[in-house]
């Protein structure tokens, strides 16, 4: 019978084309929302300006150019070409420190939506599947974190915590993990008395392997679209928590923060504030783009399989 | 004159990886007063084929057909909303999964009675009236309490029994079932089928049988049209069928019911069509 | 007399149903005292409508839910999981098949994985060796070592079923539950799947209980043959016995309900609709 055993090398090959067949697949139903592929464009060329900020940015983030201090944009009266979107009060070139902060936004997405999913996913994943008290337990601290307005919590804990990025960072995740963990629950739950569960379990598998081999990865779908809203809600937060002065210190080029900074020259200087604005909305509104996208690409999957 | 008649209908979807034709090229008419029957397996393209006539397709569909007339009207010449009028008013369908397709949020008389004013613009006392009538007529006990049931307190084939009532509300011309008994038990099967032919025959309705059961067919059926991935195989009355098929694959789904096995193996249709196909010397 | 393999004695299964909040806990009886005894390579049919307690009873003699009392009997060892844990000697020795085989294989899956899983976790055999057996157990269910890093939306019905009984076979059982198992299947793909049970049955010395609604099939493939209603078994015989000379009401109708295909029966029931008419 060995003899009829293909040798390892044709096997690999449709493997590697089903995941093509796959992806090109998805990338079909994700195409059809035409906003989600603008997003996505969007959120390429954020994280590639991220990347590339050294060699973009015209002048260092902290470099201040006292001779210019609120420069209008280039194209206005009285504007500078060396700073192509003027510059602040103390006169460091506001696209600088506009591309650098685009580092720090997806930076604090990333970690943010990665603490909060892990621990969310670990406490659903326990409480869909155990249920009774351990359900009952996880589930109602859950509520009493959702009881509370995000944005209070988050202070509560910073103020807490002590005031600065990486406090900020944890209290966001804190307060975004609730849904992860509730969302995981209600698929663990539905998923867990699928029959491939029960013949898994009938094939001698354990409790972990179950959890976490078995059902885990068939809950992917709804987590990876939640993922992606947590991540523009995470960069909204923390900039709220900055512009608040709870979240990064000057001088971080971290656009919140930019945006408290430029407050009191909301009146004479429209640009120092319109700016980390417009980059934020821009962001956030990519994101969720894509996230749409992903859930009409994502679910129809699942109602097929 | 035929109650439906189409020529030439195919349906194609688009799917991400390219054109999927569903049904291609199904002549096919239902007289008044007559069963028919199609048959298929899954995948055969036979729900896709009524749900084109019924307008109930998704966008990503394409219709085509050379002629499609009901009862005289030409349904390709009309506006979707006069279509729908037509549609809704004198053809009826009633799917496989009855408790699914009634809304779970509303009693069974509030969504009889609902047909009934839409459709036929009675009045509230009249509608109560016809709706107790319906129900005694597709076999409901107590149908005055039964009024006030939500689906969810009723059976599977009290269910398909609300739908059937549902369906002949307005006194259709054609019912199509698709799949109406899949989702039963044996008994109420035939407690449905049975009910189904008996009213066609009270009411002189066409009826349209959609099935993947060669039992079902046998017990209902006048007239057959066997459908094999998305073609018509073969067409004739429910008899002749049975007694001498015409098309391999009709010889071949005849042979695979169990009740048919010869000896200790079930021929299957694979092992069928590969006969054929060496026989005939061609591919099949 | 050939070695007994399963068997059951007064089995009875009670489900609690809370009744909400305020409500009192209420029992129903879904399974009530069945016993009967099964022969190594022969087929018990369990025959009955939904909600009849068949399921119920083909997940107690899998070992999946725990009977309420009366003993099951495994190979003549009394084994009851609501006391003893399972141990994967008894493990191996009843697989089930499911009705559904869209549902029986998880998506995320590929087949060698699906396949390889239960040597995994009961075997110490070697990736080389799991993979090995599970190319040859593709061969027998008649797919081809090419499906082996497949995943299982990419295949049909039919070759699913073949996937979720080559996965049952790993093991090498000496039992095995089919619960439906070709009831969710075409017609055409149905005769294959119980041609390719009849003959596994025939290689491996299997044991059947086969549930099902479907009497044709159930004639096909049964030895003996037990109607459910209601939790009861209210027939329990040889196939031939059965089938010929059923004794109690209900089974008479459950015969008389299902729908008759042959020539004679079509030819009366139209002459019958034509002197109506």
């Amino acid at each position: 019978m060995t003899n009829e055993v293909s040798p390892p090398v044709p096997l690999a090959a449709p493997k590697s084309a089903g995941r093509m067949a796959r992806l090109s697949e998805f990338w079909f139903y994700f195409s059809v929302n035409k906003g989600a592929v603008i997003g996505f464009g969007v959120l390429v060329f954020l994280m590639l300006v991220a990347i590339f900020a050294p060699v973009l940015a015209p002048h260092a983030p902290y470099q201040q150019y006292r001779e210019a201090l609120l420069t209008p944009p280039s194209w206005q009266t009285g504007g500078n070409s060396m700073f192509l979107l003027g510059t602040d009060a103390v006169g460091r070139d506001l696209l600088s420190r506009l591309i650098y902060g685009a580092r720090f936004s997806l930076f604090i997405g990333l970690i943010v939506v990665t603490i909060s999913m892990v621990t969310g996913v670990i406490l659903g994943v326990l409480a869909g599947y155990f249920r009774g008290w351990v359900d009952a337990l996880i589930m109602r601290i859950m509520d009493i974190i959702l009881a509370f307005p995000p944005l209070l919590l988050a202070l509560v804990l910073v103020a807490i915590l002590g005031p600065g990025l990486f406090n900020a960072m944890i209290a966001i995740a804190l307060v975004l993990q609730p849904h992860f963990a509730r969302l995981t629950r209600a698929a663990v739950m539905s998923e867990k008395n699928r029959e491939y569960v029960v013949a898994s379990k009938l094939a001698g598998a354990g409790h972990l392997r179950l959890m976490f081999k078995t059902i885990l990865p068939n809950c992917l779908a709804p987590l990876i679209v939640q993922g992606t809203l947590s991540f523009s809600n995470a960069i909204l937060e923390a900039a709220a928590l900055g512009f608040l002065g709870m979240g990064a210190q000057p001088p971080t080029p971290e656009w919140g923060t930019m945006l408290a900074e430029a407050r009191e020259f909301i009146l004479r200087a429209w640009w120092v504030v319109t700016f980390p604005g417009l980059a934020i909305l821009i962001t956030v509104l990519a994101i969720n783009l894509v996230g749409d996208g992903l859930r009409d690409a994502l679910d129809p999957k699942l109602k097929r399989s | 004159m035929a109650l439906l008649e189409i020529k030439n209908l195919s349906v194609g979807f688009d799917t991400s990886s390219g054109l999927f034709m569903a049904v291609q090229g199904i002549d096919l008419h239902v007289n008044a007063r007559e069963v028919l029957a199609i048959v298929g397996e899954s995948g055969s393209g036979k729900s896709v084929a009524m749900l084109a006539v019924m307008g109930l397709l998704p966008k990503t569909a394409t219709v085509t057909a050379d002629s499609m007339t009901f009862d005289g009207h030409d349904l390709l010449a009309m506006s979707s909303n006069q279509r729908r009028e037509i549609v809704g008013r004198d053809v009826a369908m009633i799917f496989q999964e009855p408790v699914a397709s009634l809304n779970p949020c509303f009693t069974v008389g509030f969504q009889l009675e609902e047909v009934l004013r839409v459709h036929m613009k009675m009045d509230g006392k009249a509608r109560r009236q016809r709706a107790i009538e319906l129900l005694k007529q597709v076999g409901i006990p107590t149908p005055e309490e039964r009024l006030n049931s939500f689906p969810h307190q009723m059976s599977g084939g009290q269910c398909q029994r609300v739908m059937i009532a549902i369906a002949i509300a307005c006194n259709p011309k054609l019912l199509i079932a698709d799949e109406p008994t899949t989702a039963l038990d044996v008994t109420i099967q035939k407690q449905i089928l049975d009910l189904l032919v008996g009213l066609q025959a009270k009411h002189g309705m066409g009826l349209i049988m959609i099935t993947h059961d060669m039992g079902v067919v046998a017990e209902t059926a006048d007239r057959v049209i066997v459908q094999y991935k998305g073609r018509k195989m073969e067409e004739a009355d429910v008899l002749t069928l049975f007694e001498s098929p015409k098309n391999a694959y009709t010889r071949a789904l005849l042979s695979a019911l169990p009740e048919n096995a010869t000896g200790d193996r079930l021929s299957t249709v694979a092992d069928f069509m590969k006969n054929e196909a060496a026989n005939a010397g061609v591919a099949p | 007399m050939s070695e007994i393999v399963l068997e059951g004695r007064n089995i009875i299964r009670d489900y609690h149903v809370g009744g909400g909040l305020f409500g009192k806990d209420k029992s129903v009886r879904a399974v009530k005292g069945v016993s009967f005894t099964l022969e190594r390579g022969k087929t018990l049919a369990i025959v009955g409508e939904s909600g009849c307690g068949k399921s119920t009873l083909g997940r107690i003699l899998t070992l999946i839910d725990p009977q309420t009392s009366g003993e099951l009997l495994i190979e003549g060892k009394p084994i009851n999981i609501a006391k003893d844990t399972v141990t994967p000697e008894l493990r191996r020795k009843v697989q089930i098949i499911f009705q559904n085989p869209y549902g029986s294989l998880n998506p995320r899956q590929k087949i060698g994985e699906v396949l390889g899983e239960p040597l995994l976790l009961n075997t110490k055999k070697t990736a080389a060796e799991r993979r090995d057996l599970a190319m040859q157990m593709l061969i027998k269910v008649g797919l081809g070592p090419e499906h082996y890093n497949r995943y299982p939306h990419m295949f049909s019905g039919g070759q699913r079923q073949r996937i979720a009984i080559a996965r049952a076979l790993m093991l090498s059982p000496s039992l095995l539950v089919l619960d439906e198992p070709v009831s969710a299947l075409d017609l055409s793909v149905q005769a294959q799947v119980l041609n390719l049970l009849a003959d596994l049955q025939d290689e491996f010395n299997l044991t059947y209980v086969f549930i099902s609604h479907d009497l044709s099939v159930v004639r096909y493939i049964a030895d003996e043959v037990m109607v459910m209603y209601y939790g009861e078994v209210v027939e329990y015989g040889t196939r031939d016995e059965v089938f010929a000379n059923p004794q109690h009401s209900y089974t008479k109708t459950l015969f008389a309900a299902t729908p008759k295909a042959d020539v004679e029966s079509i030819r009366a029931r139209i002459e019958k609709k034509k002197a109506a008419a």
